[in-house]
């Protein structure tokens, strides 16, 4: 997963108002291929478990490359789901390399066995991370199911065997693994990965468990001083300017990228302003429906209002805004607090006080969990995949659409 | 990218103007509204080119014998080059342009 900038080289005021306005084309572009999971994380983004019945097929995931390729996006953000379960992952993984288009994909590791680890070795322009919650089983596996850590060490443990350089370890940033930050670097330095940090948004399944997992505002801060003393070599996702307050501003661009400098295309072709965002509210169109990505991407009405100057409310009075910009449009959401006011985690304590005041929380009616699995991760599924996708949506017949001899 | 960086801040004294130059054979440059994204394949690094007259020169450089040359092309003379060195000296540094 990923959502926001990594690494710019040179992040500076005035080209954060440019992209404020939009770009041609998303700098970091999310692309959830299927809503199928193995695993069924308490806080997952996307609330999957599920394939939609709708998932696009090969074909037209390869015109979405040939478009991404002719928009000059330079690399994708796979993840899903557990992208890797679609039987043309490795096609489409080649189809996108060979069309310029790098690719970046995000996983818990259960396909990444020794033959695929060394086939990801000798591959240039694909880049891995793998999920991991917990710099130990006990607190992983709380969060994305027994047996989840083990799998995702096996997978850094294969990549590192086979000699690919740097994969990413990606840590969502909860309140029982931010006394792990230590550890999580040191196993990074292990398998010689490179740690990412991001931050949990009460988005998906993530709504559910908000109150209990999100860290405390003196975890931020603990947070915010490990990222200052520890961030050299860190990633984020840019996804903690909500922090800057607390000091200088954290590097990378300090501002939500929603609609402008980010978006999701998402399992069934729906484009989000943001993978923390699936909901109506923020949907832009769809590609099949809308003409394709470039067509969504740089007219729809969503992306056009975000582009124009947004009020930053009673914000914009504070002297923290310039670094924190009002926070994160898609945890202001999920809380049911308004867009032009603070931040549920706003470091100054605003957010709490609006908390007490928010309206009902938005519930997306996107939701690929699997039946009773919205509260507690249970095993692992082996998934054993259909070839073809159902005929219908609602086929209650198991043999509906196929061939009978 | 952002107003030229003094030398004594970064070290850069800028790239000499007088070689030819190119962008990396792994660098994909993308025109944006206000200027330009440089993206490294190779090291996976996004840059950033802050007004369409340093898009010019560095889409310019290959057909230019040295920098220097693709500066005057663009209208930018001798007093001006030295800032626009060290902007290219940026770009040197992280590998998004090379010696042709």
């Amino acid at each position: 997963m990923t959502s926001m900038l990594e690494r710019p080289s040179a992040p500076v005021g005035r080209l954060v108002d440019q992209f404020e306005l939009g770009l041609d084309a998303p700098i970091c572009l999310t692309w959830e291929l299927t809503y199928a999971c193995n695993l069924s994380c308490v806080h997952c983004l996307s609330s999957s478990g599920r394939r939609d019945p709708r998932e696009l097929s090969t074909e037209q995931c390869k015109s979405i490359i040939d478009e991404l390729q002719r928009m000059q996006v330079f690399y994708v953000n796979i993840g899903g789901g557990e992208p890797t379960v679609r039987s043309d992952f490795w096609e489409l993984v080649d189809y996108a390399t060979a069309h310029q288009v790098g690719v970046k994909f995000s996983t818990n590791g259960v396909k990444i066995d020794k033959k695929v680890a060394a086939r990801l070795a000798a591959s240039d322009y694909v880049d891995v991370q793998i999920s991991l919650d917990g710099a130990t089983a006990e607190v992983n596996d709380a969060v994305r199911g027994p047996g989840s850590f083990a799998m995702a060490v096996r997978a850094l443990e294969n990549l590192s065997e086979a000699g690919f350089k740097d994969a990413k370890i990606s840590v969502v940033v909860t309140r029982h693994n931010v006394s792990q930050l230590d550890d999580f670097k040191a196993l990074a330095d292990k398998y010689g990965a490179t740690l990412r940090i991001t931050r949990l948004r009460p988005s998906g399944r993530g709504a559910d468990v908000w109150d209990e997992l999100h860290p405390t505002q003196a975890q931020q801060r603990e947070l915010y001083n490990w990222l200052v003393a520890n961030g050299e070599g860190v990633l984020t996702g840019d996804s903690f300017f909500h922090l800057s307050a607390y000091g200088d501003a954290l590097p990378g661009l300090n501002l939500c990228g929603a609609g402008r400098v980010v978006c999701l295309i998402d399992p069934i072709g729906d484009v989000y302003a943001c993978p923390f965002a699936i909901h109506d509210q923020f949907l832009a169109g769809n590609i099949v429906a809308d003409g394709g990505f470039q067509q969504v991407w740089q007219t729809s009405e969503l992306f056009q209002e975000l582009r124009s100057p947004q009020t930053g409310g009673a914000c914009s009075k504070c002297n923290h805004y310039d670094s924190c910009r009002g926070g994160c449009m898609a945890a202001k959401f999920f809380t049911g607090l308004p867009m032009d006011g603070p931040d549920p985690e706003c470091v100054i304590g605003n957010g709490e006080l609006a908390l007490a005041a928010a309206g009902e929380i938005p519930k997306s009616s996107v939701d690929h969990s699997r039946t009773g699995q919205r509260r507690t991760p249970r095993a692992p599924v082996p998934l054993t995949l259909m070839v073809r996708p159902p005929a219908k949506i609602c086929d209650e017949n198991p043999l509906a659409g196929m061939d009978q001899t | 990218m952002s107003a030229p960086a003094s030398a004594s801040v970064t070290g850069n004294a800028g790239i000499d103007l007088d070689v030819g130059w190119k962008l990396h054979p792994q660098v994909a440059l993308r025109p944006e509204p206000f200027g330009a994204l440089l993206y490294h394949f190779g090291t996976r690094k996004l840059s950033f080119l802050k007004n369409r007259t340093i898009v010019a020169v560095v889409e310019s450089l290959p057909s230019h014998a040295d920098a220097r040359s693709a500066l005057r092309a663009q209208g930018i003379g001798d007093d001006a080059a030295a800032q626009y060195a060290r902007a290219l000296g940026t770009l040197a540094e992280s590998h998004m342009i090379v010696p042709a």
